[in-house]
């Protein structure tokens, strides 16, 4: 049993141990399940295939991939014109780099990935939209389209079929924002980085006002192995209801920081003990954001909880990313949600009030209690803000509501904490030995 | 129709539109910023939170954004819910974080939408304590001052610049709550309708500077329905007026014709009232050639002499109706002349014959923006009629808006139906002269003689239908493939539209342009037929027409007849060295506003009121009589021209004893062919809910008692008006339930801004609750049918050949070829410099570069060259009616460089000449 049947997206960079380059990738299988595709199926096989596989958008939503796509039109309901296909590898969320390491271990997957996923939706013009700091990503993906390119794999006529694929990279301007899918078109065309109004949903009419297709890296990876190996294999991979892999980060004070592609489902105090082999010595586990900086923190209380969609949704979190970030006692929870304030703030596009105005107004509150200058009144200001700016649909896109999640948490969680703050006129935490 | 709940209440609304625009339609009160009622919804200020409920048991409800959610029968929602009432405050609290508290000293207090929207939703008590953020403010030129520390982000200004009006150099710039509206660096904004952000910003960033020059208060400000005099588009306005000064004007709604939008020469054309300029006393030149002003009686005493000696009448397009008609009656038909020059004069009648058969349907704006094709024949509609060409750049979305439906797209979904359809337009055939400013939204552009862009319309014509002018067109390849194109998009369009006007001086080019609509028609479609003339009251004056031409009159008068020239510069109509010799041997009697080369040689002068002083009557476009209102009372010897002209036919026993009041001659211009005249504004007599009379002044205009007390401390007495039912103070009702003629100004309890307007709305963007005012003058003839419309215009101009000489074609600039616009200082502070467009091929040949200067025989100055990338060689585009300029030759002229040409100082040359 090799590797690559249970770790499909990293397995065969443990096999090479680095970097996978297209010879490497080529020796573990790699391009048969995107030949397989093209030449044995039907594009309409393989959406049912990946809606069958039950694989979720590994982005962060979590929205059902095959479902996404069967949105597009398909024949002459397309109307005239190109379809797109566009990868967001905008990857912007603080504490992940999951899509990074993939970018930069094994391109190769990536782009198979997508040329099945152009396929299914019959789009013959693809883009990875990048992130503009990723540089070795970007020269890993340079080296190998020219590499897929240079062996028939994108282009015309691939695989001796009447299927093109024209693949290109548009390296983002930046903005935490194009991680928004729409926003992410809008960028692409070159115009402001700004959500755009939904419905119509991208599938419908997306870049240029043509069929789009909006995933992320993550998820374009999964792909080639449900092609491979099935949907029964797929699901069998996960440990509860959702399927397949999941690759998980962890960032913090713990003795073995990383990411590792895991059975989706796995315990978070699994990933935490284990994988990443406890918390240093002296520190003590106190909250973790558990899918980036934009999910709710859990606690103590949901250490146990398995690590998929529902689960962690269930427990008033969201898994997002799966990419953790851990804050032990030493950390002011005060100063830790100014810091995310901070973030997003300055990440909001400008577009709609509560965002634009309501997010720097909280982060100022947030530096005034933890420098000693919270009066009273603020903690319910602070709550205000965040119901007010957190409801989905109070603001344009879920950039906002996404930025009080950690902080609606930490109000709720580490209460306690904020109001010492402003009691006291100082940070408890400043000064106190590490 | 939908039924809607909206706490606790049933509502009949539209469907197929958003919940704010329904709720609004049904004069309910929900704040908002990011929507505007042309511009519709892109959701980004959050403003419009209302609760709606899933079904009747639903006690929760979700909180959306009124002008994000459709209107869906039987639907449940709430404004009142505490839910949505709450962060409609929050949303002004955010809002309130960074906006000054200098409302005190902000042009925009008092008529300030995001005061009226702070108020409405109760946010009172501040609860950040961070600092403010601030900004370094730009010079926008001379008609907009900016303010960006007042800015709220609601991206209205650069969504009506740039996604309606088409200007490109107004963009949203940074990010997150630094965002920067403005232009990449100082200078002039170079859109022609920069003037509505004035009114499209909700509060005080953009803001109209000649006002803020002397500034007063909304509240203080007296009104009046009035009509811009600037072209013939008739746009309606709101002159605003305060210690006898003209402050400022601003957009009066007209559902069919200007909407919410005005051109930048309406709304700062007018400061020529307050101008150093306007003849303020009567008099009559003494024998030694001294001007005595000696009063009124004595000048009307004088100019009945005048009259009594066989003095002919020159009218004038830029009088009203009114005062055309009774210096008519006063001299006498076939003494009178329309005050057209002969060229023009002819143009208008035939395009009024044009239009009285009937073949088409003359467009309102509305209507234009309807249109789903459209072909533009001659006339640079942005230069001579501005208002007319926002109109096509909306109507060009046609192919936008039906690809959005396919995709489900709601049309109200502003920023959906752009990105979906990714800038996709309707097909516009623009053949024009020289290169237009609707050249970026045109299909196809072809450039040719007036001769040729005529060739061309016959040639479309005939390929429509071949019983018309059957004569074998040959044309240029390049016109081949703009007929054929032209042709084809016309006739698959629903409602096809031709526009064409007097610009160009060619009647081919308007009967061309009559005979593609006419063959439209014969084919079954539903065309409309645009002819647009250059002034106000043109067809005014073409319907009322008269017994002698403009040659005619001044050859009388070079014979020594003594004349009464009507608010015309004689200048303006004919060869200068003819007029010099008419204005020299005839003793005159001027009736004007402003100082003028014809008034210097005036025996008499009368100063007359300006439109905004007066009450009278302008025929616009489509031949539409509209009513304008006294705003204001004028100096004491300044008198309406009909006034003048009624006490000279007083103090004539034998004409009549005049009329006592602007009505009693209405009345009279209404007897017979024109009875609309009467019907189109309430009479004297007409009263408001509760037998109210409607006020001039808002009910908060203060200082009554105190604003002439450096004068004396007496209140003078109010004047009483007899002739409207306008009172000249704070007297009445004004709650737009009136007549929509009748509306003086809009205001409405909570809405001090101009967004009130909807309150005096039947429908958001629908007529005026009374109905949009107007009537239509022309009448089709019923004898008229498509068999013999397709014989009337069969003869074909010859093809254009070019030789050494050039010939002469007009050319017009939005700010410069307008008579009393060019006496309003901020339009003067935009003027180019006499121009002159070559073809690159001849400007080498003539071996001039742009900015240097030409003369040309018969040309009264020297002209800058503008290289133009349209104008065919062998022509030459000369702008009309710029100061210090005199009426072009017409033919041919010999030009040659002037290597003594001092470049003058004008507007700015890429933002005017052609862009």
């Amino acid at each position: 049993m090799s590797l690559m049947d249970t770790k499909p997206l990293l397995g065969r960079v443990e096999e090479v141990g680095g970097f996978v380059d297209l010879t490497a990738y080529e020796a573990g299988q790699g391009y048969q399940a995107a030949r397989t595709a093209l030449t044995s199926m039907s594009p309409e096989e393989i959406v049912s295939l990946v809606k069958d596989a039950n694989l979720r958008g590994r982005g962060g939503a979590g929205f059902p991939t095959g479902l996404k796509w069967s949105f597009v039109p398909q024949g002459e309901a397309a109307g005239e014109g190109a379809k797109y296909l566009v990868c967001n590898a905008d990857e912007m969320e603080p504490g992940t780099f999951k899509d990074r390491f993939l970018l930069e271990h094994n391109p190769h997957i990536l782009i198979e990935g997508m040329i099945i996923g152009a396929y299914a939706i019959q789009a013959e013009k693809a883009y990875i939209f990048l992130r503009g700091e990723y540089h070795q990503p970007y020269r890993r993906l340079v080296e190998a389209l020219a590499d897929a390119t240079a062996q028939g794999f994108l282009g015309a006529g691939i695989f001796g079929t009447d299927f093109n694929l024209d693949l290109r990279i548009h390296r983002s301007g930046g903005r935490y924002i194009c991680g928004e899918e729409t926003a992410l078109l809008n960028a692409l065309e070159g115009k402001r980085a700004q959500p755009r109004t939904k419905p119509p949903f991208p599938p419908a009419s997306g870049a240029w006002g043509r069929p789009t297709i909006v995933n992320n890296v993550e998820t374009f990876c999964n792909v080639p192995g449900i092609v491979r190996h099935g949907v029964e294999w797929y699901q069998g991979l996960g440990r509860t209801e959702d399927a397949g892999t999941k690759i998980y980060g962890i960032s913090g004070r713990v003795n073995r920081p990383g990411l590792w592609e895991l059975p989706i489902g796995t315990p978070i105090r699994e990933l935490v003990e284990q994988h990443a082999g406890g918390m240093r010595d002296g520190f003590e586990l106190k909250g973790i954001l558990p899918g980036g900086a934009s999910t709710d923190f859990l606690v103590e209380e949901h250490f146990d909880l398995a690590m998929d969609y529902g689960t962690i949704q269930a427990a008033g979190s969201r898994m997002g990313t799966g990419t953790m970030i851990l804050m032990d006692n030493s950390i002011c929870p005060v100063d830790m949600s100014r810091n995310l304030q901070h973030f997003f703030a300055q990440e909001s596009c400008g577009f709609c009030t509560p965002c634009r105005e309501g997010l720097p107004w909280i982060e100022a509150l947030l530096l005034d209690i933890e420098e000693g200058r919270g009066q009273e009144g603020d903690l319910e200001v602070l709550d205000r803000n965040a119901q007010f700016i957190g409801a989905p649909g109070n603001t344009f896109c879920l950039h906002a509501t996404g930025a009080i999640e950690p902080l609606q948490s930490a109000l709720k969680y580490f209460r306690e904490d904020f109001e010492e703050h402003i009691r006291t006129g100082k940070c408890p935490y400043r000064g106190r030995p590490l | 129709m939908a039924t809607i709940n909206v706490d606790g209440e049933q509502y009949e609304v539209e469907e197929g539109q958003n919940l704010l625009h329904a709720v609004l339609s049904q004069q309910l009160n929900l704040p908002y910023f990011c929507w505007h009622p042309a511009m519709d919804s892109v959701g980004a200020c959050r403003q419009c939170a209302i609760i709606q409920y899933a079904d009747e048991d639903d006690e929760r409800g979700r909180l959306g954004m009124a002008c994000m959610t459709d209107v869906v029968d039987g639907m449940r929602i709430s404004i009142a819910a505490p839910q949505a009432a709450d962060f409609r405050e929050s949303v002004i609290e955010w809002l309130m974080e960074n906006h000054p508290h200098d409302c005190p000293v902000c042009e925009e207090g008092g008529e300030c939408h995001l005061q009226d929207m702070t108020v409405m939703t109760g946010h009172s008590v501040r609860k950040y304590r961070g600092a403010k953020r601030t900004w370094e403010n730009q010079n926008l030129g001379p008609f907009i001052g900016h303010e960006m520390n007042r800015c709220i982000t609601c991206y209205r200004c650069v969504r009506y610049y740039r996604d309606y009006a088409g200007g490109n150099d107004l963009s949203a710039f940074g990010s997150r709550s630094r965002m920067y509206f403005g232009r990449s660096e100082d200078g002039p904004l170079e859109s022609e309708f920069s003037g509505n952000l004035v009114e499209v910003c909700p509060t005080g960033v953009f803001t109209d500077k000649p006002f803020a020059t002397h500034y007063t208060r909304k509240w203080d400000l007296q009104s009046a329905p009035s009509v811009c005099p600037g072209c013939a588009v008739g746009c309606n306005l709101f002159p605003g007026e305060r210690y006898g000064v003209l402050k400022r004007v601003q957009n009066r709604y007209h559902g069919e014709l200007n909407g919410y939008f005005l051109c930048d020469r309406g709304r700062f054309g007018s400061h020529f009232i307050n101008s150093d300029l306007r003849i303020r006393h009567a008099g009559v030149r003494a024998p030694d050639g001294v001007f005595e002003a000696n009063g009124t009686s004595n000048a009307v005493a004088e100019a009945a002499k005048l009259v009594t000696g066989g003095a002919i009448g020159i009218g004038s397009p830029r009088a009203s109706f009114e005062a055309n008609f009774a210096l008519k009656k006063l001299v006498g038909d076939e003494r009178f002349c329309s005050g057209l020059g002969d060229n023009e004069a002819m143009l208008i009648e035939l395009a009024l014959s044009i239009q009285q058969e009937g073949g088409a349907d003359i467009p309102s704006l509305a209507d234009v923006e309807a249109a789903d094709a459209i072909l533009i024949l001659g006339e640079d509609v942005l230069n001579t009629a501005p208002r007319i060409a926002l109109a096509v750049r909306q109507a060009v979305r046609a192919e936008s808006f039906s690809m959005a439906e396919e995709a489900g797209i709601p049309s109200w979904q502003d920023a959906g139906v752009r990105g979906h359809a990714q800038g996709a337009l309707s097909p516009l055939f623009i053949a024009s002269v020289a290169a237009t400013r609707l050249d970026d939204v045109a299909s196809a552009t072809l450039g040719g003689a007036p001769q040729d862009i005529a060739r061309v319309g016959f040639a479309i014509a005939h390929e429509i239908d071949p019983t018309y002018a059957v004569d074998d067109i040959e044309l240029p390849d390049a016109g081949i493939d703009f007929s054929r194109q032209a042709m084809a998009a016309l006739c698959s369009a629903k409602r096809p539209l031709v526009v064409s006007g007097t610009g160009t001086g060619d009647p081919d080019v308007l009967r061309a342009a009559a005979n593609v609509a006419w063959a439209l028609k014969a084919r079954g479609s539903n065309p409309a037929l645009l002819l647009a003339p250059l002034e106000a009251n043109s067809f005014g004056v073409g319907l009322l027409g008269g017994g002698l031409s403009m040659t005619e009159a001044l050859d009388a008068m070079a014979s020594g007849s003594p004349a009464v020239v009507l608010e015309n510069d004689l200048y303006r109509r004919a060869d200068a060295q003819r007029v010099s010799v008419a204005c020299s041997e005839s003793t005159m009697l001027v009736l004007d506003s402003l100082e003028n080369e014809t008034a210097e040689h005036a025996a008499i002068l009368m100063p007359t009121s300006t439109y905004a002083e007066s009450t009278g009557t302008y025929v616009n476009y489509e031949t539409r009589a509209q009513r304008f209102y006294q705003v204001f009372e004028p100096d004491q010897e300044i008198r309406p021209a009909w006034r003048w002209i009624s006490d000279i036919s007083g103090a004539l026993d034998s004409r009549g004893t005049g009329w006592s009041n602007v009505n009693e001659l209405i009345e009279e211009c209404a007897t017979g062919t024109y009875v609309a005249l009467a019907t189109i504004s309430p009479a004297p007599d007409y009263r408001v809910e509760g037998g109210a009379r409607i006020p001039r002044q808002p009910h908060r205009y203060s200082g009554r008692t105190a604003m002439r007390a450096q004068v004396s401390v007496h209140e003078p007495k109010t004047t009483v008006d007899d002739e409207t039912p306008f009172n000249y103070s704070m007297e009445g009702q004004n709650l737009g339930r009136q007549d929509g003629a009748a509306v003086p100004f809009v205001w409405s309890p909570g809405w001090n801004s101009n967004q009130s307007v909807f309150k005096f709305q039947q429908e958001v963007g629908g007529a005026l609750l009374g109905g949009d005012p107007g009537a239509l003058l022309v009448v089709s003839k019923n004898d008229s049918d498509d068999k013999s419309r397709a014989t009337k215009f069969r003869e074909v101009p010859g093809a254009f050949v070019a030789t050494s000489a050039f010939l002469v074609v007009p050319a017009y600039a939005i700010f410069g070829s307008d008579e009393l616009s060019n006496a309003s200082w901020p339009i003067a502070q935009r003027m180019p410099a006499p121009f002159a467009l070559l073809n690159v091929a001849d400007a080498d040949k003539l071996g001039v570069q742009a900015g240097e200067g030409i003369s040309g025989t018969g040309l009264t100055t020297s002209l800058e060259v503008r290289i133009d990338d349209r104008i065919p060689a062998g022509l030459v585009g000369v702008v009309q009616g710029l100061p210090g300029t005199h009426v072009t030759p017409t033919g041919r002229v010999e030009l040659s460089v002037d290597s003594d040409f001092v470049p003058r100082p004008g507007g700015h040359p890429d933002v005017i000449a052609r862009g």
